[in-house]
């Protein structure tokens, strides 16, 4: 096993790990609070609105934009951490 | 011609001439230009240029009205369209810009070796893309017609043109360029009218602020008690728990998988250009989807109060009632002749499309804003026809053609074979939108349910599944995509063969939206069966997977 593959492991690993917290997430804020327990969400007021309506038709939607970028910023400091960025391509080659 | 007819006619012709600018500024040579604009598309362009191809003339026109109408369980669209960017931005972008091809017909047939898996994923891309075009060029067609009183066919042609014009010269690099601007112009056609709305009825310019800071929405779900409607913010209203949660889910993996939204990601420079422009285009849609439940909760409301109780006669008087009356998107009846409209006697008659067209004129917005919601429509619908259209022509030049039959063909060949197929396409598309068969509205479930049931599986499977191999993932598409379409056919039956009542109801429960999220867990029940039992793929294509999940190395699209 040379020091480039185990490395290579290790940075797929971290990315698995990272997509799996954050789908976790997308699951507490969407399925969870606007379908599993809607109902009972319902009797709970978020400002002028019904929690689990505020969250089927708008928190659902904000909490997954930010779960893009977390995952587009830690995959940033991650390839630079494990030195895979791509190199900057400066000639343009045809197809 | 009044006033608006005069100025939609003018922002029309001036946005059109822009499109047709930038198909001849960046009309191509060679076939990377063609498909995938040269890699050299800037990630916030790109998730401009996402955003409007992903939102139709149908998101547009009917998303908000549609959602009025659902009251709660209007969230499978608004969570369904936009959690499957969750899944394409963690799941399958990156990769699939590290591999670096065309098309998704192309990852499959590579990371499957084999040219039968390619065909399939062909002809499913071909079949998804089909049925969503239709849609668009009627779109295009009927707010010509609605708007300038021209003939819905010219419409369609008029439309056509400016399509054929973009994408035939342009390929991928006029699309993306000219998606940038529709966009910009939907996004403004779309937002004024709805901060005009929410400024009126609560007082807060920003209209999902409005949603949650003021009792509008409370008062509209007790008005529709009132009247006999359902309870607008409790769920499970119209839809039962189950069929929200499949139709969601199908809706979030079936945006995934669909081949026109993942091709874009194939534009962008390197694999974090990848990653942000999936940033960048989950906001431009946002801006777009959390401002429809806004809008809808506002615009029935508005409707609610002014026209419930009112004498019929008082009601004619209003404009704009007079005008959306006359092309049969509101219709006034006094069926108890006691001179007074009522809600509960189904006495309003009101078409979903109504809540985006007439909102500028039920909150006096002037002339120039009514104008600029035709532009808007206008683009929301060209910019996702033409990124279909690629989408299609694609996968008969570069998969069936150049791929599968003449792999000795020449570049000049190969653009060639681009340009003509998506001018076919643009004819074809055209001829749908004329003459539509009767089912296009239900059958875009097919689009979203083959989608979920086909393609997202493989591709998914083909990128963490190393040891996922050709059997495995053909099984698993056909399996997928025989179940999923022999389900919606029975479901559909009386639209699409007539029948007296439908086949059947539904699959244990789940309705014909909902159903390619059982087709897609069969997919991957086959798919690990088969793959499990039959022999692993060759090192070179594990090698390949090895390749794409690590950003590094990343090339030009390269075309073999």
């Amino acid at each position: 096993m040379s020091d480039q593959s185990q490395r290579q492991r290790e940075y797929w690993k971290k990315n698995i790990g990272l997509i799996r917290n954050l789908l976790i997430v997308w699951f507490l804020v969407s399925y969870v609070p606007a379908i599993f327990f809607a109902e009972p969400l319902y009797n709970v007021p978020f400002f002028k609105l019904p929690l689990s309506f505020w969250f089927a038709q708008q928190g659902s939607i904000l909490v997954f934009i930010v779960l893009i970028y977390i995952y587009a910023k830690q995959m940033d400091k991650l390839d630079e951490e494990y030195d895979v960025q791509e190199v900057q391509l400066t000639d343009k080659r045809g197809g | 011609m009044d006033l608006v007819e005069i100025l939609t006619l003018i922002l029309v012709a001036i946005t059109f001439a822009i499109y047709v600018g930038i198909g001849i500024w960046a009309r191509v040579r060679d076939t990377k230009n063609f498909y995938v604009a040269g890699n050299d598309i800037p990630a916030a362009a790109n998730g401009a240029a996402i955003a409007a191809d992903w939102m139709s003339g149908a998101s547009f026109i009917s998303m908000a009205g549609l959602i009025a109408f659902l009251g709660y369980d209007g969230t499978v669209y608004l969570m369904g369209w936009t959690g499957g960017y969750v899944l394409l931005a963690l799941l399958l972008a990156p990769y699939l810009r590290k591999f670096g091809r065309y098309t998704v017909p192309d990852f499959i047939g590579d990371r499957y070796y084999s040219n039968g898996a390619r065909a399939v994923a062909a002809i499913a891309t071909i079949f998804i893309s089909l049925t969503y075009v239709a849609g668009q060029m009627k779109g295009v067609g009927i707010v010509f017609s609605r708007f300038l009183q021209v003939d819905l066919i010219f419409g369609v042609l008029i439309g056509m043109v400016i399509v054929a014009f973009f994408a035939v010269l342009g390929g991928m690099k006029g699309i993306t360029w000219s998606q940038v601007v529709q966009y910009t112009v939907l996004i403004i056609a779309y937002l004024i009218p709805a901060i005009a709305i929410s400024l009126k009825l609560t007082g807060n310019p920003i209209p999902f602020l409005g949603l949650t800071f003021s009792d509008v929405a409370r008062n509209l779900s007790e008005a529709q008690i009132a009247v006999g409607l359902t309870e607008y913010l409790r769920p499970f209203q119209n839809m039962s728990g189950l069929n929200v949660f499949a139709v969601t889910a199908a809706l979030m993996v079936g945006t995934a998988g669909l081949p026109h939204v993942i091709i874009r990601f194939y534009t962008v420079r390197s694999v974090r250009a990848a990653r942000w422009s999936a940033v960048w285009a989950l906001i431009f849609i946002a801006l777009l989807y959390t401002t429809a439940p806004a809008l809808g909760v506002f615009a029935k409301h508005n409707l609610l109060q002014t026209l419930d109780n009112k004498p019929i006669e008082e009601a004619q008087e209003i404009g704009w009632v007079d005008k959306w009356a006359n092309v049969e998107l509101l219709k006034l009846e006094d069926k108890n002749g006691d001179g007074v409209l009522q809600f509960s006697e189904n006495e309003i008659g009101i078409d979903r499309d109504i809540i985006v067209l007439a909102t500028p004129e039920v909150a006096d917005l002037s002339p120039f804003v009514i104008a600029l919601v035709a532009a808007g429509g206008l683009a929301a619908a060209l910019s996702t026809a033409a990124g279909l259209l690629l989408a299609m022509s694609s996968a008969v030049s570069h998969d069936i053609y150049y791929r599968i039959l003449r792999p000795d063909a020449s570049e000049k060949q190969r653009l060639a074979a681009g340009r003509i197929t998506i001018f076919f396409a643009i004819v074809v598309a055209g001829y749908l939108g004329i003459n539509p068969p009767g089912f296009v509205g239900e059958v875009v479930a097919f689009a979203f349910g083959l989608a979920a049931a086909s393609l997202f599986p493989a591709i998914l499977l083909g990128i963490f599944d190393k040891r996922m191999n050709r059997e495995g993932a053909i099984w698993g598409i056909l399996t997928g995509l025989i179940f999923t379409a022999t389900m919606i056919l029975l479901m559909r039956s009386p639209q699409i063969f007539g029948t007296e009542s439908a086949a059947i109801d539904s699959f244990l429960g789940i309705n014909a939206q909902g159903i390619g999220i059982v087709g897609m867990i069969l997919n991957f029940i086959v798919s690990f069966i088969v793959s499990r039992s039959t022999k692993e793929p060759p090192q070179e294509i594990q090698q390949l997977v090895e390749d794409i999940r690590i950003p590094k190395g990343v090339g030009e699209a390269s075309d073999h």
